[in-house]
């Protein structure tokens, strides 16, 4: 789906999004109360100025407008990959857009996130992977590799890998297999404005995913592991 | 006589790193929790999924540590690898040791389980920005001869501190994958001088993405991690704001650069073709010297 049709899925008329680059900025009337949108479209590889501008747009949020729900809308091919960006320290970058992400959640943000088309690697962890909850359109394609690419890297034939995938979520591509290790809360499908005053109106913030995983039986140890970890 | 850190073992690290004999295991080997995914593939797995995690004792004080094995699958970061590392950090918030140490050497997200590990990278992000949050500070070392990279180079930046040898390189993308991606004359992944002044330590430290830059010896970098426990630099809005105009001043300032030597040059380094060859200390020398303006 495009943004444009998301947006007017999500909010009809009711926005301001508007794209500068492969960024999305604007904010959005849902029920009464006003959303701050942040995100990326056209498959964006995130460089040092695309997370520095979704960074500021969140601590512009935090700094003028407290409390004010942000919703995350995602649709990355992963970082960019550029020596430019690696000679900046790149992460400092990314990992200042999470840090800010986090600080927005401790001051009382509610922050969704939500997958409209692609996400890769790096670019999805420091945006949809920092929200509250991040879901996804059931079309969307969340995935670290493709199967030849885990071929070819991992030297298992594509066909062992294939077969493992049906009964592992571990190790396939794929928005369903997101949902069952817990990563992705929810598929949002039908009546998207409803889907997300459903997510914004989830009182937890804290991080259920391993539980969730555990729960859906797509990560089955992570929870386990991790709690056996603080009792020990 | 120094004692190499990246020489050692995860477990040899920990053990010189802490107080002697200080170092409790938390699912040690003898736990055997391993990866199932692995075996499910048929790859070798290890009795602690490539990484130690435990309680001990730096100079007396109670700290948490965990530390990465880069021989085991470069150090990549999977299911249990993962977990096992939040549930260090989530520890911390109720045993509140004066710092968790991380000794990270990870490509990052292991790519034999990589679904798991990408989710498993911002569980981490997360359950360390609450640590800190609570007041405690996570110090990472990087030190081992595999680097930090991919989201265990986020993790890395999401921590209070950061202390590199300048053996060590920390960064996003390996240069292969960028040399495959956009090819040699991107990145020549092989040109090891530019892989070390585009990623090293050395370059770190002079534009203040790394806060201490030591040698490459065990001594030093427990010298280091000492002096900051209890060293604690909580995120606010200031602090995130000064964060965002510093970023954006660099992008001004050097986002046109294509070699780290003429950022260095613009930093005021008078010879920036000697910083190679220079030792930690005189790195140190060099920074205060020209006063350089850095984060």
């Amino acid at each position: 789906m495009n943004w444009q049709t998301l947006a007017q899925a999500l909010f009809g008329n009711e926005h301001t999004i508007e794209r500068n680059g492969d960024v999305l900025l604007g904010t959005a009337q849902l029920q009464g109360q006003t959303i701050a949108v942040v995100g990326t479209t056209a498959h964006a590889a995130i460089g040092v100025e695309t997370a520095l501008a979704q960074a500021k747009a969140i601590l512009q949020t935090v700094q003028l407008h407290p409390g004010r729900p942000i919703l995350l809308l995602v649709d990355t091919q992963g970082q960019r990959l550029r020596h430019r960006d690696e000679l900046l320290c790149i992460n400092r970058f990314m990992a200042h857009m999470a840090c800010c992400v986090d600080l927005a959640r401790r001051s009382g943000h509610r922050v969704i996130a939500l997958v409209y088309d692609q996400a890769l690697s790096g670019g999805f962890i420091t945006s949809g992977l920092m929200a509250d909850t991040c879901h996804a359109l059931p079309e969307a394609e969340i995935r670290v590799m493709r199967l030849p690419a885990m071929s070819r890297v991992t030297k298992i034939s594509e066909d062992v890998l294939e077969a493992l995938s049906l009964s592992n979520p571990v190790f396939a591509p794929g928005v369903e297999n997101y949902v069952a290790m817990g990563g992705i809360a929810s598929l949002w499908r039908g009546d998207l404005q409803a889907s997300l005053l459903v997510a914004l109106g989830d009182a937890d913030i804290t991080d259920q995913r391993a539980a969730l995983g555990a729960t859906r039986g797509g990560r089955k140890l992570s929870h386990a592991v991790t709690q056996r970890v603080v009792a020990a | 006589m120094k004692l190499s850190f990246s020489e050692l073992s995860a477990r040899e690290r920990v053990a010189h790193l802490l107080d002697a004999a200080s170092f409790k295991e938390i699912l040690g080997p003898s736990e055997r929790v391993v990866s199932p995914h692995l075996a499910l593939l048929g790859v070798p797995f290890s009795f602690d999924d490539g990484v130690v995690i435990g309680s001990g004792r730096l100079n007396a004080q109670p700290v948490l540590i965990a530390a990465q094995e880069g021989e085991f699958m470069g150090g990549g970061v999977g299911e249990v690898h993962g977990a096992k590392l939040v549930g260090i950090l989530h520890r911390a918030l109720t045993t509140k040791p004066a710092a968790v140490l991380v000794l990270a050497e990870s490509g990052g997200v292991r790519l034999h389980e990589a679904n798991a590990g990408l989710i498993a990278i911002s569980e981490v992000m997360r359950a360390l920005l609450d640590v800190r949050a609570a007041g405690i500070p996570v110090v990472m070392l990087i030190g081992g001869a595999n680097g930090c990279f991919g989201g265990m180079g986020l993790i890395a930046r999401c921590a209070d501190h950061i202390v590199m040898s300048d053996a060590a390189r920390m960064s996003m993308s390996g240069p292969e994958v960028i040399e495959s991606s956009h090819g040699v004359e991107e990145f020549d992944s092989r040109d090891r001088a530019l892989v070390w002044r585009t990623t090293g330590g050395k370059h770190r430290f002079l534009m203040g993405d790394c806060d201490q830059l030591v040698e490459d010896d065990m001594d030093a970098f427990r010298a280091a991690a000492a002096a900051l426990l209890g060293d604690s630099k909580k995120l606010t809005l200031e602090g995130l704001l000064a964060e965002q105009a510093m970023l954006s001043e660099r992008i001004e300032r050097f986002g046109d650069c294509h070699d780290a030597l003429e950022i260095w040059q613009r930093l005021g380094v008078d010879h920036p073709e000697q910083v190679s060859n220079m030792e930690a200390a005189q790195m140190q020398h060099l920074l205060t010297e020209n006063a350089m303006e850095l984060a």
